[in-house]
């Protein structure tokens, strides 16, 4: 095994037990380590096979390719970043409608206790 | 008699300077016998006293724990009329732009033709109370000819937030209404609901305190949120 390869392998273990840790502590939704997981299932495949990209690149009609894996990569980076602007709404709709049911309740309150003072 | 419940719904951020004129303003307007008027101020997440001077003026105060934009307060306003059986909900600014005494035109323009929502305009009839800058014109003619396309009202001022809705309106605001700059979108979602929208004309004052929610840099993207809102609540709807 050539040293670039060992060294891609170990990076991409280590990327995957720090996503595993994530995982365990609470800190990271599965949802979300979904695409994370995939992102090094294929590192992880081609770090071992590694005229696989070669091979790939050549059958889709890319001369060169690691421009296959630029535009890949690119594209899947838009893609989730797309995912998180999804994200991001909903938990603005979410707060949006926690802090109107908050100040609702507050109101409430208070006016209860105005008529128990009364 | 039977009275008819209007609540005054007044959304205020950092408006300590100005609210406690228009309180004492709202509490002076006499209102027809056939309304109960009540005032609830919403608090936007203001960093000022807003809150407390509210308090002491003795209206209901929303407050809320974090900052919605003016949309998300309106409505939060809204819920509360839906929730209480109101019969119309009045926004005011809390800046005191929007006279007190203009609410009975409101009500009055809502009792004579029976409309879903009636906004209060500076630009229909001899609206002369307030002028406003070029690119503020310009901005409004442009909404104005966005709203005919999308809803085929004629509104001119459809930037106004001094606006009437009736039960009908309010139950449909109450669930869903735009949280930033939500003028122009809502009057397409009422629109597209089937409420019949009016403008009366109203005089307006200068703002008696606070600074505009929207600055000169801002405009631009102002205009183009709010096309992009107004346009897929056209298709959403």
């Amino acid at each position: 095994m050539v040293r670039i390869q060992l060294l891609t392998i170990v990076v991409n273990i280590l990327f995957l037990v720090y996503i595993f840790r994530l995982i365990i502590k609470g800190k990271l939704r599965e949802e979300y380590a979904i695409v994370w997981l995939i992102c090094t299932f294929f590192i992880m495949i081609f770090s071992f096979w590694r005229r696989g990209l070669d091979v790939i690149a050549h059958f889709l009609g890319v001369f060169e390719a690691p421009n296959l894996v630029f535009t890949g990569a690119i594209f899947a980076i838009f893609i989730y970043l797309l995912h998180l602007s999804v994200v991001a709404s909903n938990l603005q709709n979410n707060i949006r409608k926690l802090s109107q049911e908050i100040a609702h309740l507050k109101l409430a309150i208070e006016n209860r206790e105005i008529e128990n003072i009364q | 008699m039977m009275q008819e419940k209007v609540l005054l719904i007044i959304p205020c951020y950092n408006e300590e300077a100005a609210l406690p004129a228009l309180l004492s303003e709202v509490a002076k307007t006499a209102f027809p016998d056939s309304y109960k008027v009540d005032v609830i101020v919403v608090n936007d997440c203001s960093t000022d006293n807003t809150v407390a001077v509210a308090k002491q003026m003795n209206v209901l105060v929303l407050d809320l724990p974090m900052n919605l934009g003016i949309g998300g307060a309106v409505q939060s306003g809204i819920q509360y009329a839906f929730n209480n059986q109101y019969d119309y909900a009045i926004q005011l600014d809390g800046d005191g732009q929007h006279p007190p005494a203009e609410v009975v035109t409101l009500l009055n323009a809502q009792k004579k033709y029976n409309f879903d929502v009636v906004i209060g305009s500076r630009f229909v009839g001899n609206g002369d109370g307030f002028q406003s800058s070029f690119i503020r014109r310009l901005g409004i003619r442009y909404f104005h000819w966005l709203n005919r396309i999308f809803t085929g009202n004629q509104i001119f001022d459809s930037t106004s937030g001094f606006r009437l809705l009736n039960k009908n309106a309010i139950a449909l605001a109450a669930n869903n209404y735009p949280d930033e700059y939500p003028e122009p979108e809502s009057l397409v979602l009422f629109a597209k609901a089937g409420l019949k929208v009016k403008e009366v004309s109203v005089q307006m004052r200068e703002r008696q305190g606070g600074t505009s929610s929207i600055g000169k840099s801002a405009s631009v993207y102002y205009s183009l949120k709010v096309s992009l809102g107004m346009f897929f609540t056209f298709i959403r709807h």
